[in-house]
């Protein structure tokens, strides 16, 4: 393996403290694996972006107080309800919510992977999220082919892009799919970290059918094998979440004490057991 | 056809309703009801409505990541699309921030998603809430999360076409700025609607009952669409259909 490889503990250490960090929603490409390290290392002050939302992996990584702030257009567990420990943050106030929409903050990366300042966005003219967002303003078409006003995002450059994807190569490729937010967010990161379900046998990107769903790895900083790694949510083509698992993630998640207790018993029990 | 009318299925039928006629919908994330209407009207169109559902691996034509379904909605190639809301006004504008002073609210909603953009984009917005009380529909929303109406001089192709709830439907007159009553599920009356509602509405003379599905619809309803819809939401196909359950 080359020097690209790496163990899940290891991307977790280089996450830094404060880091700006760009994460998949649960039904795309998340690295829990990679979550739970965090946890376990004691992760303090991340900005999670949500591209465009989280999930479970976001109200872990809140619940286990690793966040100071979470910029995203929702915190959603789908057909499991509200994000429970997310909830009880927001109400006692102990993170910062910077409140987006979905296309702004694809806009704001693509910004970034074209290494432009801003980037123009249709809607969102009359929404109170405007008010309430300094890295956001309004200006005109300077074609004059539009009247009205256009709201301007500024470029989003995350610090790191965390994913984690069905294939990766030695090379650091990563097959994505269509899954192409994550093209987007590997591009506009200033580093990706990769964990992989299995490890490729080749070259994805001499392989024209897989090659137009591939990270490139010129955008990849580091990968790590992990089978099974966006558990307890789904992977794409592979598995689906686990659905008595998450069941009893919500349960515990509900009070401080659940949520430590899950936390001891499916992050730190693990962990001290290596 | 033995088993009774689920409130689910009567609002499903209402919704697909909606959208006959129409060449492509597109449903977001958490919406069962709206996404069960659009494959509804999808199974009924002959093969002419696409319809594009988030989060399923099987209903959704998109390659190009998230910023595909709207990138389409600002070409106009979306013709309906479905918002919900913690609190909606009687100017259609909806919340999905939380209750209270923002950022310091008292009760805290998932969050905007693309409604602050699609809803200026989507030519017809339905606006679904199961949950008709005071408390959701409100004479003003604490935080715009995407406006009902918007000024001249703002581009705008879409726009509120109708809410639908758990007791009627409403139409939105964009022009007068309110909704009207449009008619009354069965089971429910128009008294108990405006005392179950926050806002001002017009109110014709003759409020029509909402109609019930016909056989036909409710068997397409239960068997290919209830299929359907189970890929994406497997706990809500189970509890309204009986659809087993893959997990």
């Amino acid at each position: 393996m080359s020097e690209l490889f790496t163990s899940v503990e290891d991307l977790a250490e280089r996450i830094p403290d404060g880091a700006k960090v760009a994460l998949a929603p649960d039904y795309s490409g998340c690295s829990m694996v990679t979550a739970r390290a965090l946890i376990a290392r004691g992760a303090k002050d991340l900005h999670l972006i949500g591209v465009p939302s989280v999930g479970f992996q976001g109200d872990m990584l809140i619940g286990a107080g690793c966040v100071e702030t979470l910029e995203t257009a929702a915190v959603t567990l789908d057909e499991y309800g509200p994000a429970p420990r997310f909830m009880a943050a927001a109400k006692a106030g102990s993170i910062k919510v910077i409140d987006g929409t979905c296309p702004a903050i694809h806009a704001g990366l693509q910004a970034a992977e074209k290494g432009i300042p801003f980037m123009p966005v249709r809607g969102i003219v009359g929404s109170d999220l405007l008010k309430h967002r300094d890295d956001w303003t309004t200006g005109t078409d300077p074609f004059g082919e539009q009247d009205g006003p256009l709201v301007l995002v500024k470029a989003i450059q995350p610090d790191v892009t965390l994913i984690h994807v069905p294939l990766a190569d030695r090379n650091g490729n990563a097959w994505i799919g269509v899954r192409r937010e994550m093209m987007v967010m590997a591009h506009a990161a200033r580093e990706t970290f990769v964990t992989a379900d299995e490890i490729y046998d080749g070259d994805l990107l001499a392989d024209e059918q897989l090659a137009p769903g591939t990270i490139p790895g010129l955008y990849v900083s580091a990968v790590s094998q992990a089978a099974n790694g966006a558990w307890p949510v789904g992977l794409f083509g592979r598995y689906g979440p686990d659905d008595a698992h998450l069941r009893d993630y919500l349960e515990r998640a509900r009070t401080d004490e659940g949520f430590a207790s899950y936390l001891d018993e499916f992050v730190y029990a693990p962990k001290a057991a290596e | 056809m033995s088993a009774e009318l689920a409130p689910e299925e009567l609002l499903i039928a209402t919704v697909a309703d909606m959208l006959d006629g129409l060449h492509h919908v597109a449903v977001g994330a958490q919406s069962p009801i709206p996404g069960s209407a659009a494959l509804l009207a999808r199974a009924r169109s002959g093969g002419s409505l696409r319809v594009s559902m988030l989060g399923s691996e099987a209903h959704s034509p998109f390659t190009d990541g998230g910023r595909e379904l709207f990138d389409c909605a600002a070409q106009g190639r979306i013709d309906a699309f479905f918002l919900g809301g913690g609190q909606i006004d009687g100017q259609a504008n909806i919340n999905l921030v939380g209750i209270g002073d923002y950022p310091n609210t008292k009760v805290r909603f998932p969050g905007s998603f693309g409604s602050a953009y699609l809803y200026l984009l989507v030519p017809r917005v339905i606006l679904f809430r199961e949950e008709h009380t005071a408390r959701v529909l409100v004479p003003k929303v604490d935080f715009i999360s995407a406006p009902g109406v918007s000024d001249e001089d703002v581009h705008r192709t879409g726009g509120p076409h109708a809410l639908v709830t758990g007791r009627c439907v409403f139409d939105f007159d964009a022009d007068a700025r309110r909704f009207r009553l449009a008619s009354v599920h069965p089971g429910h009356d128009v008294d108990e609607i405006r005392e179950h509602t926050g806002f001002d509405y017009d109110v014709p003379d003759v409020v029509p009952e909402t109609s019930v599905p016909d056989a036909t619809t409710l068997e397409l309803l239960r068997g290919r669409v209830a299929d359907e819809v189970a890929e994406t939401y497997p706990a809500f196909a189970t509890r309204v259909f009986g659809t087993a359950d893959a997990a």
